[in-house]
């Protein structure tokens, strides 16, 4: 049997991943990256827009600080966010841009001078100050009251991954690719690493190490229609709830974007909305405005996309062959602009849809995106439950993002959760509670049931066949668990996806090889992916309310009375057919910012009895604060900065904000 | 709105996929050609047809596919005796007969999947394709160093590469010279030299390319310009980069 010790063992190659990498690596401890493919090759480089971070460089952004960065995220989340965390996360991600610049992130930057721009359908001139100049710029995303998103035209995860990739090669970060962790070896209490196949020879290896860190990216390919690479299934997440120790949090929040291009589903960023593009409908007609009168198309993605499909049922669709939709029209932004600043947009209009962006509209429909949910951990990225597992990036739920994320902040999260989780996992690693000792016999036990397990698959003679099981799965959940939803079609997932779960149990290959065999991956990889989507499923089908991305036909009320709390999902018994459902509630009493509307969106919720208690509380604090400045009275309301690793406390200067 | 809506699809083509079979791994493999027919779909790219034969067809047909949306270069192949991305090449653009086989200069992993991050890793390694900086750890408390908006753009445009290794595939010296860093390699150093953030000059760079398995190595068949996914300046930056290094070698 082989065995690979290392300090850190990062399970997943995109940008999280090898952020808590490097950082553990610069820390000193060695670290081992696992990764399904070349790690430039993860979905991280997939991001288009850009990452939010609040440097106010540009005219538009400035007043912007981590005070609106904060606020703004948390009503994104409607609610849902651990808000300790979100302030861990606003106070870095500018620290993040200015590490990724250091590395040699090409930031697009700012331009002094006037300079035309389409705001809300209208070309206004705006002058951007001489002392911005050559700065880092910002562009305009839905959910947020100031131009944030920090951007490289419209590849910044490919510019971000490629830097960050870069970075880990000159640190000398080993990363094994194409190699798939099958199971966490852990005793219930201490994870210790994992069993790891090799996708090329298929020889199992047991890597040992002090911390396991998950960063395998979202479930997104568990629906049939998604944004989602190939790879992001969900798998990571599978892993620590195959421990039956460790939960997955809130799995029922699933982001669905407004603008995947029709049919395919593939991305075209926000950024095309953010930069002035609008949506139409089949008769050519600018609908959000009626919807959506302050945000227009610049709504949060749930919120927009609902109103789509809102709009769609209506009768208001465009129709083509494939089925309806409606159009993204960014003909107004001009050629130079489409050719400048959307160009991966222009180049995925051109060969996907044969389509000229600066000519035509594109076709547009929503289409599964993210997954709020994930590995629950503490703010360190540690699994409260099991020791010495760590998780980072979309893989976590740390937990920023609440029931929906704001575009921009997701591949933001990613460098940031690598950075402050990367420090914790090296602190980990120099206490006590780091060492090592692992009895052999675990290791040796581990390794055996998984052999065991392939071998079932390949030689078992099972009868279902899993890419037909696969594909089942993913249409009941993008029909049954989509974007509106109802307790019979959620009360149908559950049970279709359980029975699917059962069959999945005798699935049998065509193919015999323990080599590179597409089939057999399929096979394990659908067996943990149909336990994820029964969290989704059941998740949704238990939360008898609607909160961000999470929309209940049946009960349209966000209520805060009852369902102010953290779906916990955990799966102890391998032979169940759902998971035990637990919730964790989130303290208004602690919160900076009490529950309120969203200022998009439903207006209408029913309030927690702890929130104008809260309200008036904050109300008085803040008279007798008067004059203090603002990280002063933030840090009496909810003090948060204790919970950042050192390196990462402070302010961030801005232009018109200067460190002494 | 009807400007977008295709015209009403005739009856479909039916398509015949040549394909490379080979496991190296295997002894007993012994590469050929596969033959598979399938019908073609409207907007059917070679993700949706090579998916198509393996869930119907055949289970065991190995092939790379990840962001499927030509961002992330892992689907690069040769198609129709042309290296290009699989993934957004559409069936329409192609004849009925249609082959397809793995990229040549990399080590294959099975059929249509070869082991480009193994050789982007080295050719990274041995180029230290990363920003050499001054300070180690910047202070992220205070603002950014300033850059002019041009040269990030300029910059950027380099940096567009996906490391499909389409270039390499498609290059006579690569075919040649197994150390050749090809234009991926070549076109990296071209956008660190422009990068100021970088400090070495061109005599480091001189080290590290200024020979034949290096800028000097290049034929001008300039086959790297033509293939390129993302439509690099390719012929430009090579023969920018070897004028700058020739100078160098005459000092």
């Amino acid at each position: 049997m082989k065995i690979i010790y290392t300090d850190v063992l990062v399970i997943g190659g995109g940008l999280a991943g090898l952020r808590v990498a490097i950082g553990a690596r610069r820390r000193g401890h060695d670290a081992i990256v696992l990764s399904l493919v070349p790690p430039k090759r993860s979905h991280s480089a997939a991001a288009q827009g850009g990452m939010q971070a609040s440097l106010a460089n540009v005219v538009k952004g400035q007043g912007d600080n981590e005070d609106v960065h904060f606020e703004d995220t948390v009503k994104g989340s409607d609610w849902g966010a651990d808000q300790q965390v979100v302030r861990m996360f606003v106070n870095t991600a500018p620290k993040a841009v200015r590490e990724l610049a250091a590395w040699g992130v090409p930031w697009s930057r700012v331009r002094q001078g006037d300079r035309e721009v389409i705001i809300n359908g209208q070309k206004v001139t705006i002058t951007e100050r001489a002392e911005a100049h050559g700065l880092v710029a910002q562009r305009d995303f839905g959910g947020t009251k100031k131009w944030r998103t920090c951007y490289v035209s419209d590849g910044t995860g490919h510019a971000m991954l490629f830097a960050v990739g870069d970075q880990a090669i000159a640190q000398g970060v080993p990363v094994h690719e194409r190699k798939e962790a099958l199971a966490l070896i852990h005793d219930g209490s201490r994870c210790y690493g994992a069993v790891v196949r090799d996708l090329i020879t298929g020889e199992l290896t047991a890597y040992v190490a002090k911390a396991t860190a998950i960063a395998t990216g979202g479930a997104g390919r568990v629906y049939r229609v998604t944004t989602n690479a190939v790879i992001c299934e969900g798998i990571g997440a599978a892993l620590a709830l195959e421990t039956g120790v460790a939960a997955l949090g809130n799995m029922e929040a699933v982001q669905f974007h407004p603008t995947g291009i029709f049919p395919a589903g593939i991305l075209v960023t926000e950024g095309c909305r953010g930069d002035g593009g609008l949506l139409r409908d089949g008769a050519g007609h600018r609908f959000m405005p009626d919807y959506e009168p302050e945000k227009k198309e610049l709504a949060s993605r749930d919120v927009v996309s609902r109103r789509m499909e809102e709009h769609i049922r209506k009768g208001h669709a465009a129709k083509s062959r494939f089925g309806e939709h409606l159009w993204l029209d960014i003909k107004l932004l001009g050629r130079r602009h489409i050719e400048h600043n959307l160009r991966e947009v222009k180049e995925i209009c051109h060969y996907f849809l044969g389509v000229d962006p600066a000519e035509q509209w594109i076709p547009v429909r929503p289409a599964q995106h993210y997954t709020m949910g994930g590995v629950r951990t503490k703010h360190t990225g540690e699994s409260p439950t099991l020791r010495g597992l760590f998780a980072a990036g979309e893989a976590a739920c740390w937990d920023m993002h609440g029931f929906n994320r704001l575009g921009g902040n997701s591949v933001a999260e990613t460098v940031v959760a690598g950075m402050i989780v990367g420090e914790f996992i090296a602190d980990f690693c120099e206490s006590p509670a780091g060492d090592l000792d692992i009895p052999t016999a675990l290791i040796r036990e581990a390794v055996a049931a998984e052999r065991a397990r392939l071998d079932v698959l390949l030689h078992g003679g099972g009868a279902e066949r899993a890419d037909a099981l696969k594909i089942e799965m993913q249409q009941i959940m993008t029909d049954k668990v989509g974007i509106f939803r109802t307790g019979a079609d959620l009360e149908e997932a559950v049970t279709r996806l359980q029975g699917l779960l059962v069959r999945s149990r005798s699935i049998g290959l065509r193919h015999h090889a323990d080599g590179p065999n597409p089939e057999l991956v399929t096979a394990y990889r659908t067996q943990k992916m149909l336990k994820v989507a029964l969290c989704i499923a059941n998740g949704a089908l238990t939360r008898t309310e609607s909160r961000g991305a999470h929309f209940r036909e049946d009960f349209p009320r966000r209520d805060d009375a009852t369902w102010l709390k953290r779906t916990l999902a955990t799966w102890a018994d391998p032979s169940a057919t759902l998971p035990s459902l637990s919730y964790e509630p989130l303290e208004i009493s602690a919160m900076e910012l009490p529950p309120g509307w969203r200022g998009y969106g439903a207006k209408d919720y029913l309030e927690h009895p702890d929130t104008p208690r809260r309200v008036e509380e904050l109300q008085r604090l803040r008279e007798r604060l008067q004059g203090a400045d603002r990280h002063r009275v933030q840090a009496e309301i909810m003090p948060y900065e204790h919970l950042l690793p050192e390196r990462f406390r402070g302010l961030n200067e801005r232009i018109d904000e200067r460190l002494p | 709105m009807t400007e977008n809506t295709p015209a009403p699809a005739a009856a479909p083509r039916k398509l015949r996929f040549h394909v490379l079979r080979h496991d190296p791994r295997d002894p007993e493999s012994v590469a050929h050609t596969e033959v598979f027919d399938l019908e073609e779909a409207a907007g059917m790219t070679l993700f949706i047809a090579l998916n198509e034969i393996r869930e119907q067809l055949d289970s065991s047909l190995a092939f790379d596919f990840v962001c499927r949306a030509g961002i992330c270069g892992s689907c690069g192949m040769v198609i129709n005796g042309r290296p290009g991305l699989a993934c957004r090449t559409l069936t329409q653009d192609l004849p009925a007969d249609i082959t397809l086989a793995p990229l040549p200069a990399f080590e294959l992993i099975a059929d249509l999947s070869v082991n480009t991050g193994k050789w982007m890793r080295g050719m990274s390694e041995r180029l230290e394709t990363w920003a050499h900086t001054v300070e180690q750890d910047p202070d992220l408390h205070r603002i950014e160093a300033t850059m002019d908006p041009d040269l990030a753009d300029r910059i950027y445009e380099l940096d567009r590469c996906i490391e499909c290794g389409c270039c390499v595939a498609a290059c006579g010296t690569a075919r040649m010279r197994e150390d050749f860093v090809g234009a991926v390699g070549l076109n990296k150093i071209a956008r660190f030299a422009l990068d100021p953030r970088d400090t070495r000059t061109d005599e480091d760079f001189y080290e590290l390319v200024g020979n034949d398995d290096g800028v000097f190595g290049c034929m001008t068949l300039l086959g790297c310009h033509d293939v390129c996914p993302k439509s690099l300046p390719l012929q430009t930056q090579i023969a920018f980069l070897r004028r700058r290094m020739a100078r160098m070698a005459l000092g």
